[in-house]
């Protein structure tokens, strides 16, 4: 046992009591900066949100170009000829159509895998895979523009000719071998997250670990999972270097996935890179462009988050 | 409230209590340390603390018992005001720490958690060197030379008994002590400070026998220099170590008294079943 | 218990069955993601080896396929990156240490926090491209209101000089540097966020009881506690900023450049739009150097991650 000495301890020696009044001001410089790089965030925010909806206002000025050929018309010829067509359809098509293969092929695959890497892998393995997925994530969109271009096309144009140089399909599977890696990490964080004592529940029920696999948890992750689902469905949309190397540069209202397209990203950049002469209505029909595809990220956002609130509610 | 509004001993009278002590053999007059009057707290909606009305004395140890959930861990957070952290936590009444009101906008928490320091249940040491614990609140406050540091540490660590056991090592890191030496090393650092109120919830029940009887022996130690307001399950412990009890049950204060007098001829019922676990 | 067992043989077979096709598929998939993988390193390799040697790291870019380089544009990417990080990692965390250790607790400011918290959310989700054009717009012309960057109102030095500074920041350095710093803050906002939650409170509640102000529990404990989880969050962030080619290409766009920039408002380029200029030409033999380029950009972004990877480890108790 500790022996205590009896006697009453000494006071403790003091020092000089620091400022009070040095010691407020600090706090209150401090607060302001942190409170700064508060705003900074809230204006970046406001300032896309200005800039998209200024440019693309001017761009809705314009004699050429009326607001409600934008939103309704299937034709979109900035650059070809005398007559300028600006419907955004086929742009949207575009993008709808590389994200449609890109998911089709994406998230089941990354599901299956996070269930198995959730479910059924041995500790050891998953130690392995998931720092991996995170380099996957981590390597450049660039780097799969490469691929799809070097290798995934000339597959596709050797399996079925009517593939063409460029092509939605080509693109949309490179998209999805970037999303992979995202979608298993996340899904995967969601299975995991599901209480022990649910699976041992549905196991003490004498349920096989495919049953409580697919039938206890997953669903209990549903709102987990539809979050990751939802943000690799935002990055597909957003995403550009694939689709400006391998998906082409003519947009077309199609649903044919052999046919080139050009999503809203492409489109951006072929502009910005000085395809077009700078202050034509070309250049500002950029802006209109970035604003929907900022309006469908944005709104792809929201739901998540939505989803995310509600599991909150659910699940503590 | 369930009981009869004059069993509960009114300040003035919780004021005469403070008169002598008697397991100690001392008859020295115990000054209000804090004092509290027509007190509640909630928890959003939650009512967590009812009309509570008891004087603290001044360098006793009060020891607060009462079943889980009752509100004493709240009781003792209102007074460094840690529930400050807590948004949905609000209070009402007064709250008073020699004279000046706590619970007033004013109060400066910062310069109230100095005068009022507090060991949590779980040991909780920052994950730096045992040095740089004791030193972390002096260097806060005080500005002074390295010698004086090193002395205040000294200081600190020896009236926490631990400075015989980590003299030599007090560059290693806090958390390679054991669990007993951590929580003294907690309360080292709380003196530290200078603080003249500690507040204590459950130090003790993380620890075994032995750790227990260390921190037991270091109270009856520090009693003679601070006020001491302790929160414990732990029944022989509130009767050996404490000078006054207060029960307190389902969010109000039951009763108050000195420690000898509550535990063999408690006034209210509902203390006599606890005391004896015939509760529930 | 046996008699329970032999009751329903089939259905209990047919549904081991279930589960064993499951384990099939799952490896299936499993399968097919590795040899995908497998196929695109294999393919960058080949097509790279040919031209990974020490002119390719020492060379400007070149007309012909055999003497191209990427030096300029690794010394771009450092540049920006540099700039990136300065900007981002003091915005970053101080943003996470304001929704993480200094939550209001009055109603209104409460749900200010809330707003600043849902706004980061969505800034995570905005596309890159989209950076690029706020950048073009904000940086690059600042809103066409003053001057314009050949033109600009206000300069420091002249372009002869290393710390030649000019408003608008026009095409440079400085202008491709912000942008990515608007790009990767989100991410280092949400991670060092995940990094500041994942310390205990009873550290909190320790310093404040000894009389902490908010500001002395974050320097003096939260955020030591922190920095691990931090520094890898952001590690990985730059790792982004480094491979970020979207942005960058509006702000520089595909420019035939041979030196290095000077100041921080010169004309760059960086390694992903030097592979992205090289992979988009026809020529096939450009598509090998682009190859190079990405194995040797991805060496560095291995570099990185192995480093964040390890301080991760050695903090992980
Ligand atoms: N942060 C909080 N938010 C909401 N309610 C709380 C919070 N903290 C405590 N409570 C509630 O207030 C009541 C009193 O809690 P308190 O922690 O004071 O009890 P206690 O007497 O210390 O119990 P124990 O002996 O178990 O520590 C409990 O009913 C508890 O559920
Ligand atoms: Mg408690």
């Amino acid at each position: 046992m500790t022996t205590i000495t009896a006697q009453s301890p000494p006071a403790l020696p003091q020092g000089k009591p620091k400022s009070k009044a040095l010691r407020r001001v600090r706090e209150s410089c401090i607060m302001a900066g942190l409170i700064g790089c508060g705003v900074f965030s809230i204006a970046t925010t406001a300032t896309i949100i200005v800039i998209l909806a200024v440019e693309a206002f001017r761009f809705f000025r314009l004699d050429e170009v009326s607001f409600w050929e934008f939103i309704s018309g299937t034709k979109w010829s900035p650059l070809l000829g005398a007559e300028k067509h600006f419907g955004i359809w086929p742009l949207i098509s575009g993008t709808l159509l590389v994200t449609l293969v890109a998911m089709s092929v994406a998230l089941p695959l990354g599901l299956i895998t996070a269930i198995w890497l959730s479910e059924y892998a041995k500790p050891k393995v998953r130690a392995v895979i998931k720092p991996v997925l995170e380099v996957l994530a981590g390597i450049p969109t660039v780097v799969f523009g490469f691929f799809a271009l070097t290798v995934i096309t000339p597959g596709l144009r050797w399996i079925h000719e009517g593939f063409g140089v460029y092509n939605a399909a080509s693109a949309g599977l490179a998209v999805a071998v970037m999303c992979l890696p995202i979608v298993t990490s996340l899904s995967e964080d969601a299975l995991r997250a599901v209480p022990r004592s649910l699976r041992e529940g549905a196991f003490g029920l004498g349920a096989t670990r495919f049953e409580v696999a697919v039938r206890v948890v997953t669903p209990a992750a549903l709102s987990g999972i539809v979050a990751a689902f939802l943000l690799a469905i935002a990055r597909a949309v957003g995403e550009t270097m694939i689709v400006a190397l391998a998906a082409g540069a003519s947009p077309s209202l199609t649903m044919d996935p052999r046919s080139e397209v050009q999503p809203m990203t492409g489109y951006m950049v072929q502009i910005f890179l000085g395809d077009a002469s700078n202050f034509g209505p070309e250049y500002y029909s950029s802006y209109a462009v970035a604003a929907t595809l900022f309006l469908m990220t944005l709104l792809l956002t929201l739901i998540g988050h939505r989803v995310r609130v509600r599991y909150r509610q659910v699940y503590e | 409230m369930n009981i009869p509004a004059t069993t509960l001993p009114s300040p003035a009278e919780q004021g005469l209590n403070l008169q002598g002590i008697g397991s100690s053999g001392e008859h020295v007059a115990a000054q209000p340390a804090i004092e509290v009057e027509g007190f509640n707290a909630w928890y959003g909606d939650y009512h967590a603390l009812t009309n509570m009305n008891i004087v603290i004395p001044e360098k006793r140890i009060t020891a607060f018992i009462g079943p889980s959930g009752c509100g004493k861990s709240t009781f003792l957070r209102w007074i460094n005001r840690m529930n400050d952290l807590v948004p949905s936590a609000r209070a009402t009444g007064t709250l008073k720490l020699h004279g000046q009101d706590l619970l007033d906008k004013a109060t400066d928490v910062v310069e109230l958690r100095r005068h009022v320091g507090m060991v949590f249940q779980k040991p909780n040491p920052f994950p730096k060197s045992i040095y740089d614990n004791v030193a972390f609140g002096p260097r806060l406050h005080l500005r002074m030379s390295r010698g004086e540091l090193n002395q205040i540490v000294e200081q600190s660590l020896r009236r926490a008994a631990l400075w015989e056991e980590v003299k030599d090592r007090l560059k290693s890191p806090a958390l390679s002590l054991s669990g007993g030496q951590q929580q003294r090393l907690c309360i080292a650092r709380a003196i530290a400070v200078g603080p003249s109120v500690l507040l204590m919830d459950e130090p003790c029940s993380a620890l075994d026998p032995r750790s227990t009887a260390a921190i037991e022996d270091l109270m009856a130690q520090l009693r003679n220099d601070y006020t001491i307001a302790i929160v414990t399950h732990n029944m022989q412990q509130a009767s050996r170590a404490s000078d006054y009890s207060a029960f307190m049950y389902q969010g109000e204060l039951i009763e108050f008294g000195q420690t000898e007098q509550v535990f063999t001829m408690p006034k209210s019922e509902q203390t006599q079943n606890y005391i004896t676990g015939r509760f529930g | 218990m046996n008699a329970l067992m032999k009751n329903t043989p089939n259905a209990r077979s047919g549904r081991f069955f279930k589960d064993h096709l499951f384990v099939i598929v799952c490896l299936l998939a499993a399968g097919v993601c590795i040899a995908v993988l497998g196929v695109m390193l294999a393919s960058i390799i080949v097509q790279g080896m040919e031209h990974l040697d020490t002119q390719l790291l020492q060379n400007p870019p070149s007309r012909k396929p055999e003497k191209a380089g990427i030096y300029p544009a690794m010394i771009g990417t450092v540049y920006i990156c540099l700039v990136c990080a300065v900007t981002a990692i003091p915005l970053g965390v101080g943003t996470a240490i304001l929704l993480e250790e200094f939550k209001p607790r009055q109603r209104t400011l409460a749900r200010l926090h809330g707003v600043v918290q849902l706004n980061i959310t969505n800034l995570a989700g905005v596309p890159s491209v989209v950076y690029g054009i706020l950048g073009m717009t904000a940086f690059v012309e600042l809103f066409q209101v003053l001057g314009s960057p050949s033109d600009p109102i206000w300069t420091i030095g002249t372009t002869d000089n290393w710390y030649y500074i000019q408003l608008p920041f026009g095409r440079g350095v400085l202008a491709g540097g912000l942008t990515l710093m608007l790009v990767v803050l989100p991410i280092i906002i949400i991670s060092s966020q995940e990094a500041l939650r994942a310390v205990p409170n009873s550290l909190r509640q320790g310093a404040l009881a000894l009389g902490s102000t908010r500001w002395q529990m974050v320097w003096g404990t939260t955020l030591p506690a922190a920095i691990p989880g931090i520094m890898t969050g952001t590690i990985l962030a730059m790792s982004r900023a480094i491979g970020e080619a979207a942005p960058i290409l509006i702000i520089a766009g595909v420019v035939y450049i041979t030196f290095t920039p000077e100041h921080l408002m010169d004309d760059f380029t960086a390694m992903p739009l030097q592979i992205y200029d090289w992979a988009s030409r026809p020529q096939e033999s450009f598509h090998h150097v682009a190859a190079s380029g990405i194995l040797v950009l991805m060496a560095i972004l291995l570099t990185f991650n192995a480093v964040a990877v390890i301080i991760r480890q050695k903090f992980q108790r």
